[in-house]
C-alpha cells in the first residue's frame, strides 16, 4: 500500500547539511497499522512528511496504492494529497471555523457541493463520536475532541491510507488510549491503512501491526511486532519490556527468553526445572499483551557456567522461545586484586557480601544492579544444587580454577 | 469667537475628516493587505517563495514608512495629479494618505499573518488545498481578529495624519485646529475639535476591539 524505496531527505544551509532522513526502505502492507518508533531528532517526522510530499525527498521513491507521488505535480499532487488523510501532534485546526467547519474544509477544497458536505460532514462527526459538538469551536473542547476533529477531517475525503505524525504525543494517557482505540476501529472497519511515527512505546504496543526503529535517519529494525519482540537483542523488545540490568553471577548462566503467543500456554519454567532438576530463578520480567497475542520476556538465571547449560538452552529453544544467553560486558575488569586467604574459595560462601548489594559482579550492559540484590539468595524452598559462589571476581578465579 | 460661531464650524470639519479617513482606509485597507500578504508569502519557505521580490517589498515599506508624512505628501504631488486630477483639496489629500497608510498597514498585516500556526497551513498543504486556498481560507481568514485591530491602528493613524492635509488645501478636524485654534488663538476652537477627535478615536478604536473580538473564538 504504502512502499518507500531508499528514501533520503537532506537538509542544507549555512554550509552545513543535516540528513534527516538516510536511505530508508519501508513497505506498508493494506490494512495495516505500522508504526515508526524513534526519539526527536531521529527524522521520523520527516520520513512522515515525505509521504505526502510535504517535503520532497532528494532521492528515493514513495509509492502509494501503486502510484509513484514524486512523479505528480501540481493539482495532481493535489489530488493525491487529497485521498491521504494525516493528523497532526498539534490537531492544525482552524481556530476561526466551528468543528464542522474544520471537518467540512477538506470537503471544500475537493469541490464537494454544499449539501452533500453537510450530510458528509454530520457523517464523519458520528463516526468520531462529535456530534453534539458540531458548532463548538476548537478552542472550547480538549484535547481528545480536537484530535477525533482531526481525524474527522482526516478521513473527509475517504483515503485509503492515514499518516498520524505523533497524533497522541500532545495528550494524556487516558486521552492517549481513546485515540488508539478509535485509530484501531476505524482500521478495521474501514481497512484503512495506517502508518504513524510516535516516540511512545505504547502506541506501538497497543495498536501497530508492524513496526520500524528510527534512529539518525535510519531503520534499524523492522518488521510485525511480535515478530520484532522475539528478536534476540531487538531494541523494541528491550524498550516494550525493560528488564532489570542483568548481574551475571559467576556460576550461573543469565538468559533472556522472550516469547510470543502460544509458547506461554506452556508452563516452560517448571518443565525445565523438573526436567533437568534444576533450580530457574525469575529475576524480572514482563507479559504484555500485543497485537492481540501475549508477548512477554523473562530473565531467568541458571545454576551452572552457560558452558553446562547448553541442553537446557537447546530445550527452551525448542520449546518455541527466543533465548538469548547474556555475557558479561568486557569492559568491567574485576578491579580487586585477589584477597588474601582465596585458596579457601570454592567452599560455600567464603566471602558473604558486607551489605546486602553484590561488592564487585560483573554487569551485562547498564551498571546499576537495582532489581537484582535479591538475586544472590537461591530459590526458596529447595537447597541450591551449586553453593552461591562469592561473588568478587577474584574468587571467581580460583573457582574456575577449582574445577 | 462665541460657542454659536464655533459650532458651524465643526460640522463641515468633521464630515471632511471621515470623508478622507474613510477613503483612504478603503484603499488602505485592500492595498495594505495585498502588500502584507505578499511579503508573507514571498519569503523563503514561504507559500510562494521569491526571495527577490520579498527584499524589493521590504526595502518599499522601509522607505515609505521612513518618510515624515508632510514630506511625502509634497513629493508625491505629480503622482496626486496624475490620480485625481489635482493637487489641492480633499480629494487631493487621500492620495498621499493612502500612500503612506498602506505600508504601515502591511507590516502590521505582516506580523497578524506570522501568527497564524504554521501547523494549521501544513494541514491545508496536506489536504490538497491550492496556495489561493490556503491563502485565504487559512492564513487570511485565522488572522482575522489580527487584521482587524491593525486596521483599527491604522485608521487612526490616518486620522492623526489628516490633521496636515490643510497643507494641499484640504480641511478636516485637525486643519481647523491648526487655523483657528492655533494661528488664530481661538482657545474655544481648538478645545473642541481636541474633544471631537479624542471621541473619534475612542469610537473607532471599541469598534475596532467589539469586532476583532467578535472574530476570535477562544
Amino acid at each position: 500500500m504504502i512502499q518507500i524505496e531508499k528514501l533520503r531527505k537532506v537538509y542544507r544551509g549555512r554550509g552545513r547539511e543535516v540528513t534527516a532522513v538516510d536511505g530508508v526502505d519501508l513497505t506498508v502492507a493494506e490494512g495495516e497499522v505500522f508504526g515508526v518508533l524513534g526519539r526527536s531528532g531521529a527524522g521520523k517526522s520527516t520520513l512522515l512528511r515525505c509521504v505526502n510530499l510535504l517535503e520532497r525527498p532528494d532521492e528515493g521513491r514513495v509509492v502509494i496504492d501503486g502510484r509513484d507521488l514524486l512523479a505528480l505535480r501540481g493539482g495532481a499532487l493535489r489530488r493525491a494529497r487529497q485521498g491521504i488523510g494525516m493528523i497532526h501532534q498539534h490537531f492544525g485546526l482552524l481556530g476561526s471555523r466551528t468543528v464542522a467547519g474544520n471537518v467540512a474544509f477538506p470537503l471544500e477544497v475537493m469541490g464537494v457541493p454544499r449539501a452533500e458536505r453537510a450530510r458528509r460532514v454530520a457523517e464523519l462527526l458520528d463516526l468520531v463520536g462529535l456530534a453534539e459538538h458540531a458548532k463548538a469551536y476548537p478552542a472550547r473542547i480538549s484535547g481528545g475532541q480536537k484530535q477525533r476533529v482531526g481525524i474527522a477531517r482526516a478521513l473527509a475525503g475517504r483515503p485509503k491510507v492515514l499518516l498520524s505524525d505523533e497524533a497522541t504525543s500532545a495528550l494524556d494517557p487516558e486521552t492517549t488510549a481513546s485515540i488508539l482505540e478509535l485509530l484501531r476501529d476505524l482500521n478495521r472497519r474501514l481497512g484503512l491503512t495506517i502508518l504513524l511515527i510516535t516516540h511512545e512505546m505504547d502506541v506501538v504496543k497497543s495498536i501497530c501491526d508492524s513496526a520500524a526503529v528510527m534512529r539518525d535517519g535510519r531503520l534499524t529494525e523492522q518488521g510485525p511486532v511480535t515478530g520484532l519482540l522475539a528478536r534476540p537483542g531487538s531494541e523494541l523488545a528491550g524498550g516494550l519490556f525493560p528488564l532489570p540490568p542483568a548481574e551475571i553471577r559467576d556460576g550461573y548462566t543469565l538468559v533472556e527468553v522472550t516469547f510470543v503467543g502460544g509458547a506461554t500456554d506452556e508452563p516452560f519454567v517448571s518443565a525445565l526445572a523438573r526436567k533437568y532438576s534444576l533450580d530457574v530463578n525469575i529475576l524480572g520480567g514482563a507479559v504484555e499483551t500485543v497485537g492481540g497475542e501475549r508477548v512477554g520476556r523473562l530473565q531467568l538465571e541458571l545454576p551452572g557456567d552457560p558452558s553446562l547449560n547448553a541442553a537446557q538452552i537447546a530445550f527452551l529453544r525448542e520449546a518455541g522461545l527466543a533465548v538469548t544467553v547474556k555475557t558479561p560486558t568486557p569492559e568491567t575488569p574485576d578491579p580487586g586484586v585477589r584477597p588474601a586467604g582465596t585458596s579457601a574459595a570454592g567452599t560455600p560462601a567464603a566471602e558473604p557480601p558486607a551489605s546486602g548489594m553484590p561488592s564487585a559482579g560483573r554487569h551485562a550492559g547498564e551498571t546499576s544492579a537495582v532489581g537484582t540484590s535479591s538475586a544472590g539468595t537461591p530459590t526458596a524452598g529447595t537447597p541450591a544444587p551449586e553453593t552461591p559462589a562469592s561473588r568478587t571476581g577474584a574468587v571467581h578465579d580460583v573457582q574456575e580454577d577449582a574445577r | 469667537m462665541s460657542w454659536d460661531e464655533v459650532t458651524p464650524l465643526l460640522w463641515p470639519a468633521t464630515v471632511d475628516t471621515l470623508y478622507m479617513t474613510g477613503v483612504a482606509t478603503l484603499f488602505t485597507a485592500v492595498l495594505g493587505l495585498l502588500l502584507g500578504v505578499l511579503l508573507v508569502v514571498t519569503e523563503r519557505g514561504g507559500l510562494l517563495p521569491a526571495p527577490p521580490v520579498n527584499k524589493v517589498l521590504g526595502v518599499a515599506v522601509n522607505i515609505g514608512r521612513s518618510l515624515p508624512f508632510l514630506i511625502l505628501m509634497v513629493a508625491i504631488i505629480p503622482f496626486t495629479r496624475t490620480v485625481v486630477g489635482t493637487s489641492i483639496g480633499n480629494a487631493a489629500a487621500i492620495v498621499p494618505l493612502t500612500v503612506g497608510a498602506i505600508p504601515f498597514y502591511a507590516r502590521l498585516v505582516e506580523i497578524a499573518l506570522r501568527e497564524v500556526d504554521p501547523g494549521v497551513i501544513a494541514a491545508g498543504d496536506a489536504m490538497g488545498a491550492t496556495r489561493r486556498e490556503i491563502v485565504g481560507k487559512v492564513l487570511l481568514r485565522e488572522a482575522r481578529p489580527g487584521l482587524v485591530s491593525g486596521l483599527t491602528v491604522t485608521v487612526i493613524a490616518l486620522i492623526g495624519y489628516t490633521a496636515m492635509a490643510g497643507t494641499v488645501g484640504g480641511g478636516g478636524l485637525g486643519n481647523l485646529a491648526v487655523v483657528y485654534g492655533y494661528e488664530r488663538f481661538e482657545t474655544k476652537v481648538m478645545v473642541a475639535t481636541v474633544a471631537l477627535l479624542i471621541v473619534l478615536v475612542l469610537i473607532i478604536q471599541a469598534a475596532g476591539d467589539l469586532v476583532s473580538r467578535r472574530l476570535t473564538h477562544r
